[in-house]
């Protein structure tokens, strides 16, 4: 354990450094950005000043490691916009965030794990392919597109759900449900898979053989095994309604980093932009970190590899 | 595949005719298309893809408007099926006037030029990857696996919308973007499909014989996991279509006046409450095209691989 420990450590380490490069370079890219902060018409001189205030006159790892440096003291500048630290901004509005991943989270494996149990059980009926079906639907459905209708139907002509802002958990409602759709169907997917795999294995029908009632071979012997993928990909799922939370952050106002992130795209903020998209990426190395040690943990053999 | 669908194996064994050991057993083409024929998602699905396709080429024949003429005094016409709907104005027109039918059948142009290309490109440079990978293994094999950990940490809408913001959203840089963004899945397919592939006795055969790397890995390994990089394919270009009409959607895709549908769904947002047509046909639009493919890919799986399902 030790040694598979170490080693993937260094692995997640050495992705966090490339990601934050990437990142750091993702809006220096365009290389005129003294230009575009000095504003529309500022003379050559003005720009070279604004690159000097800025540090971007220096070479471009030396600011990659002021920043790294800074980032890790938690300082990640301010905001070229709003003058405000990018910190600050990130850490008021990354609860709004959090609060809307978890829920569409629970909300997809609520739905997921029992429609894929029970598609497992019930392999090839109605059922099975009622449950795929939902999945490949869900899995075309343009969020941002389904995000408007679920406005116009359930906010405007049945006027049963407030369509924006954070104020109470009702308006948690049409934003969760928007989320869903992107991770329900893969748990779902997986779910079943994962049950019609352990299913078919020796324990189950030994456990079936002993004379154990189908409920506690279900759900002791079948679910519990059938449920790790799940777990790991939860981590991931997790890390990606994170970094797709803009879509429905933006269309149902909420306040959270994703609508943060995409309002300093368009103004090409680029300290705020960076920072979130480091952000976001060490959460999701964390997490696969964290899901690759619980399995390894749960499960020995993985340690080998 | 052959034309005949039985392949004949015939043989001569104690002066008995041929005809008396006739076997009729199918070739893996006759199997294949038996199945297709009775794979209802992929008839349906490969139906819409066509019909989409025959919209993209021959646009201009079947579009009865220009899809960019703007008049004024016919804008924000109902559908058919609406109050005041006219069969000139199947589905009605915009806020500019055009005609919402044609700027649609437009629209197939740019949603299948991506998805195409993006999911062609990034097949390349992630299935190239993946088999380096899976056949040489060891440090070659870490080094990959580091890349596509790399991809994976970055949130990919994100990444794209920074990116398409600094260099505008033209559609050669959304492809290019998206390439460089849905390898991934490519990789982690092709690399554990090859290192199956290496350990069968053809692949060594030809190790032995001497053959280059290079074409045991194009001619050998590639081959055998065709089936699997198209159905990648399949799901990539679906995903590469959906996140056009994101970036679209959110002003930083393609431009105006050109009619890609996630342009058309954010057009048409500010009339939702009193147009909802606006808005329900182009977002209907993609996600039948986007099931349809996928319902395609799911299909092609089935059909060349049966065990591999779910």
């Amino acid at each position: 354990m030790g040694y598979f420990l170490l080693r993937r450590l260094a692995i997640s380490l050495l992705v966090a450094i490339t990601v934050s490069v990437i990142g750091f370079s993702l809006l220096r890219l365009s290389g005129n950005l003294a230009e575009s902060l000095a504003g529309e018409d500022a003379s050559p001189a003005q720009i070279a000043e604004t690159a000097k205030a800025y540090g971007l006159d220096r070479p471009f790892h030396i600011q990659y490691f002021d920043w790294v440096t800074k980032a890790l003291q938690g300082d990640l500048g301010q905001s070229l916009f709003t003058k405000e630290p990018v910190i600050e901004l990130i850490t008021d509005r990354i609860g709004t965030t959090i609060q809307v991943a978890c829920y569409s989270l629970l909300l997809s494996l609520i739905i997921a794990l029992p429609l894929g149990v029970l598609a497992a059980m019930k392999q090839n009926t109605w059922i099975d392919r009622s449950a795929l079906s939902i999945a490949v639907f869900g899995q075309a459905i343009p969020n941002f597109w389904f995000a408007l209708i679920l406005i116009w139907v359930f906010g405007v002509l049945l006027r049963w759900t407030p369509i924006s802002g954070t104020d109470t958990w009702r308006h948690f409602i049409l934003p969760t449900i928007t989320l869903s759709t992107f991770a329900m169907p893969q748990f779902m997917r997986l779910t079943r898979t994962g049950m019609l795999d352990v299913l078919e294995s020796d324990y189950i029908r030994t456990a079936r053989a002993k004379g154990l009632s189908p409920a506690v071979v279900l759900w002791k012997h079948g679910l519990r095994n059938a449920i790790l993928p799940v777990v790991s990909l939860a981590a991931v799922a997790f890390g990606f309604l994170l970094g797709g939370s803009f879509i429905v952050e933006s269309i149902f106002a909420l306040n959270g980093i994703g609508y943060l992130a995409l309002e300093s795209i368009q103004r090409q903020d680029f300290p705020v932009v960076q920072s979130i998209v480091v952000f976001i990426s060490v959460v999701y190395i964390g997490l696969t970190l964290l899901s690759d040690l619980i399995n390894a943990q749960l499960d020995p053999r993985i340690r080998l590899h | 595949m052959a034309p005949n669908d039985t392949a004949k194996a015939t043989a001569t064994w104690n002066g008995a005719s041929a005809d008396d050991f006739e076997v009729d057993a199918p070739s893996p083409g006759a199997v294949m298309r038996r199945r297709a024929r009775r794979h209802l998602g992929l008839i349906i699905g490969g139906t819409v893809v066509l019909i989409a396709v025959i919209c993209a080429l021959f646009a201009p024949l079947i579009a009865p408007f220009d899809p960019y003429d703007q008049e004024l005094t016919r804008k924000l016409i109902n559908p058919i099926w609406g109050k005041g709907g006219t069969w000139t104005h199947p589905f009605g027109t915009d806020a500019l006037g055009r005609d919402l039918l044609s700027r649609v059948i437009y629209g197939t142009q740019i949603s299948l030029t991506i998805g195409v290309l993006a999911a062609t490109l990034a097949g390349v440079i992630g299935s190239t990857l993946g088999m380096i990978g899976g056949y040489f293994g060891g440090r070659v094999d870490a080094v990959i696996m580091y890349l596509i950990n790399c991809k994976l940490a970055l949130p990919p809408l994100l990444v794209a919308l920074s990116v398409v913001s600094v260099f505008g959203g033209s559609i050669p840089v959304l492809i290019l973007v998206m390439a460089a963004l849905f390898w991934d899945r490519y990789a982690v397919v092709t690399r554990a499909a090859t290192q199956q592939i290496r350990s069968n006795d053809f692949v060594t055969a030809a190790e032995a014989v001497g053959c280059s790397k290079t074409r045991i890995i194009l001619r050998e390994v590639l081959p055998n996991i065709l089936n699997q990089i198209i159905v990648i394919a399949s799901l990539e270009m679906a995903l590469a279509i959906l996140v056009e009409a994101v970036l679209s959607f959110f002003g930083l895709g393609v431009q105006p006046p050109t009619p890609s549908w996630g342009l058309l769904v954010n057009e048409g947002r500010q009339y939702m409450f009193f147009k909802p047509y606006l808005i329900t046909i182009p977002g209907l639009a993609i996600f039948f095209l986007v099931l349809s493919i996928n319902m395609m890919g799911d299909g092609i799986r089935d059909i060349t691989a049966p065990e591999g399902r779910n």
